[in-house]
């Protein structure tokens, strides 16, 4: 076993875990079979399992994601790819309206055990339309389960969880991570779904941050570290399940909390979270909760830019040097 | 190509009854809604029976079937009963969704009824997984997708049909053309003069039209396609010319149409075309009068049952939206 992969091989790899272990795995979307995905995702996939399990498809969203629910519907755990995010509002009634409504509004008799899989987020330069962290959207519609894993193993082992879940998974793979390097996952790695990770302790202040964000939220706390602040960063790992137990045992440690977050302030996951602590952990808190996230604005092009809509490093230093002089 | 022969007086009679059945209970949901019983709306589907059962008899019965908010006379001809239906409707513990859907959602998951979907078209590419699914595991199940009119024009129908079509699935898209988008004539909002039909040469596929209140036409024409999907030459689209007894939802009394239009399709009704037939097949007027009065009785004890059925526990609302019965989105 290499002694590192990438993100972009885990996710592959631990889609082929899955389809080696359970027949009933199959894979459809745009360019993923013998092209291997546009992000080289799939890579591979197709000269192990062939044609019938790696399925390519013409560039119809609703048609994707829809036949993937009929497909979950009846027997099979079909794992779908939209391309980039954003196009998930191209097939967003079936993550709005019908998959995650079915076993409800029949009363339970309908279990859909699917993953839409999507490359998230922004960093690399896309543009507008190919660059929005969009996981808020999926957070607003009850019946969806969240993941956003941040590292090669936690790709692996959360594909697991979300493959063998009987539950709807949108699973978030983000751009800007699909280069980086990690630990293998060992074998059988499964990540159990709506269970965060204490990615660096600290007693003065809480950061919890997602996918991308963790990164940057580890960086922070090592610049703030050489300034004597020890931050605890929390990997969320899952916005559905949400771990809101590891946050508040985390604050009952350091009273302080910011949220580092690449989606808009508006509307994001930051402030359901936030909103739990304020009701739940008010007091274990000794200064307000502060959030790092996107502006309001579409994403821009221009790198200079782009680093002043997405959270940085440095605005998270400072947010969190302002709050521990609070 | 599968044989399909006309059936005899007694399967006739058979399939008489079901639409029988399905008129009462359409009846039935309309005065419980009139007498305050059911809420919400209803879409009913008297005038529709033909299609509903002429099909769901040509299917085996492990097929799929995927239906819209109109789509009571598909969860009956699937195998609901006429109580559970009911019972939903009234928002009764005892209904086929628990309480849950209500009559745009009626399902029935145990007889491979997958589903009544209030999105207009967003069940076409779902009937086409599921004949995708049925594939993958060589079980020589099809998918049947029922939709209207309406559906034609949205871009879920044109996804579904081009991906049914390149993957040769075993598909059955079965359009109920009732003349009536909601409220304004299909004709009017449609560049083709036969919304589904005309749309199948676009994908390569076989588009037929079939008188939908003839119940044996219908049954004759979904043997021949489904056989053809069984025997693994691909979907087909076809078009039942059918119409609306009452309007759209329960807010709308139809005045739009045309007084003579009205006419000339009542006295095409599916159930006076199937008791012509049985006439010509010999069945005595009183053999029909005793199907007639099943239908009357299997209903009205339907209503009595539902009626005197409990409310859902309030704690009913928090379950059943993950696979482990539960609601929680949080640890």
């Amino acid at each position: 076993m290499a002694d590192v992969i990438t993100y972009r091989q885990a996710v592959a790899e631990g889609i082929a875990r899955e389809m080696r272990r359970d027949p009933t795995v199959v894979c459809l979307g745009e360019d993923i079979g013998a092209a291997g995905g546009v992000f080289k995702t799939t890579a591979g996939l197709y000269e192990e399992f062939g044609s019938g399990r790696v399925w390519d498809t013409p560039i119809s969203e609703q048609a994707i994601v829809g036949a993937a629910m009929g497909a979950a519907m009846t027997g099979m755990r079909p794992v779908a790819e939209i391309m980039f995010s954003d196009f998930l509002a191209c097939c967003w009634d079936y993550l709005a309206n019908e998959i995650p409504k079915v076993r409800y509004m029949t009363g339970g008799q309908v279990t859909v055990p699917l993953v839409v899989r999507t490359a998230n987020g922004g960093g690399l330069g896309f543009g507008a339309q190919h660059s929005q962290a969009t996981e808020n959207w999926a957070l607003t519609v009850p019946g969806l389960k969240i993941a956003a894993p941040a590292t090669p193993a936690d790709v692996v082992g959360m594909m697991a969880a979300a493959i063998r879940s009987d539950d709807p998974v949108v699973f978030f793979e983000h751009k800007g991570l699909l280069a980086t390097k990690g630990a293998p996952a060992p074998p059988d790695h499964v990540v159990e779904l709506g269970r965060a990770a204490v990615v660096r302790e600290g007693a003065d202040i809480t950061l919890v941050a997602l996918a991308s964000m963790v990164p940057v939220a580890l960086t922070a706390a090592e610049r703030l570290a050489e300034e004597g602040i020890e931050a605890e960063v929390i990997d969320l790992r899952c916005l559905v399940p949400l771990d809101t137990r590891t946050v508040l045992g985390s604050l009952a440690k350091t009273s302080r909390l910011v949220t580092v977050e690449e989606n808009p302030y508006q509307g994001g996951w930051g402030g359901t979270l936030v909103s739990v602590v304020a009701d739940e952990g008010f007091g274990l808190l000794d200064a307000p909760v502060r959030r790092v996230a996107a502006e309001c604005v579409p994403l821009p092009f221009a790198d200079a830019l782009e680093e002043q809509v997405i959270p940085t490093v440095d605005k998270v230093v400072t947010k969190v040097r302002d709050l521990t002089a609070y | 190509m599968t044989e399909s022969p006309h059936p005899d007086a007694a399967q006739l009679l058979a399939l008489y009854e079901q639409m029988a059945v399905i008129r009462r209970t359409e009846k039935a949901a309309h005065d419980l809604f009139m007498s305050g019983l059911v809420k919400g709306t209803t879409h009913l589907a008297a005038g529709h029976e033909a299609i509903a059962v002429g099909a769901s008899t040509a299917l085996r019965d492990d097929d799929y079937v995927f239906a819209t908010y109109r789509g009571h006379h598909h969860a009956l001809a699937r195998g609901a009963t006429p109580e559970e239906c009911l019972a939903e409707l009234m928002s009764r513990a005892t209904g086929l969704c628990k309480a849950k859907g209500g009559s745009m959602h009626l399902t029935k998951a145990s007889r491979n009824m997958l589903g009544s979907y209030a999105i207009v078209g967003a069940h076409l590419p779902m009937a086409v997984g599921a004949a995708w699914s049925a594939r993958l595991r060589g079980t020589e199940q099809i998918a049947v997708a029922f939709f209207g009119d309406g559906a034609t024009n949205i871009g879920a129908f044109h996804e579904a049909l081009n991906l049914a079509a390149v993957w040769k699935l075993p598909v059955l898209f079965i359009c109920e053309n009732n003349l009536y988008m909601e409220y304004t004539p299909i004709a009017d909002v449609t560049a083709v003069a036969n919304p589904a039909a005309d749309r199948a040469p676009a994908y390569g596929i076989p588009g037929e039209i079939v008188d939908g209140n003839d119940v044996v036409a219908v049954q004759e024409a979904v043997t021949r396609l489904a056989g053809r999907a069984r025997a693994g030459d691909g979907p087909s689209l076809l078009e039942a010319q059918t119409y609306r007894h009452f309007g759209h939802s329960r807010a709308d009394p139809a005045t739009y149409r045309p007084a003579e239009e009205v006419e000339r399709w009542l006295k095409h009704d599916p159930l006076d075309v199937a008791r012509g037939r049985l006439a010509e097949l010999g069945v005595p007027a009183g053999t029909v009068i005793e199907a007639d009065e099943r239908a009357t009785g299997l209903v009205q004890a339907a209503i009595e049952a539902a009626k005197n059925a409990p409310a859902p526990d309030p704690r009913e609302a928090l379950t059943d939206v993950w696979a482990d019965g539960g609601a929680a989105w949080r640890t």
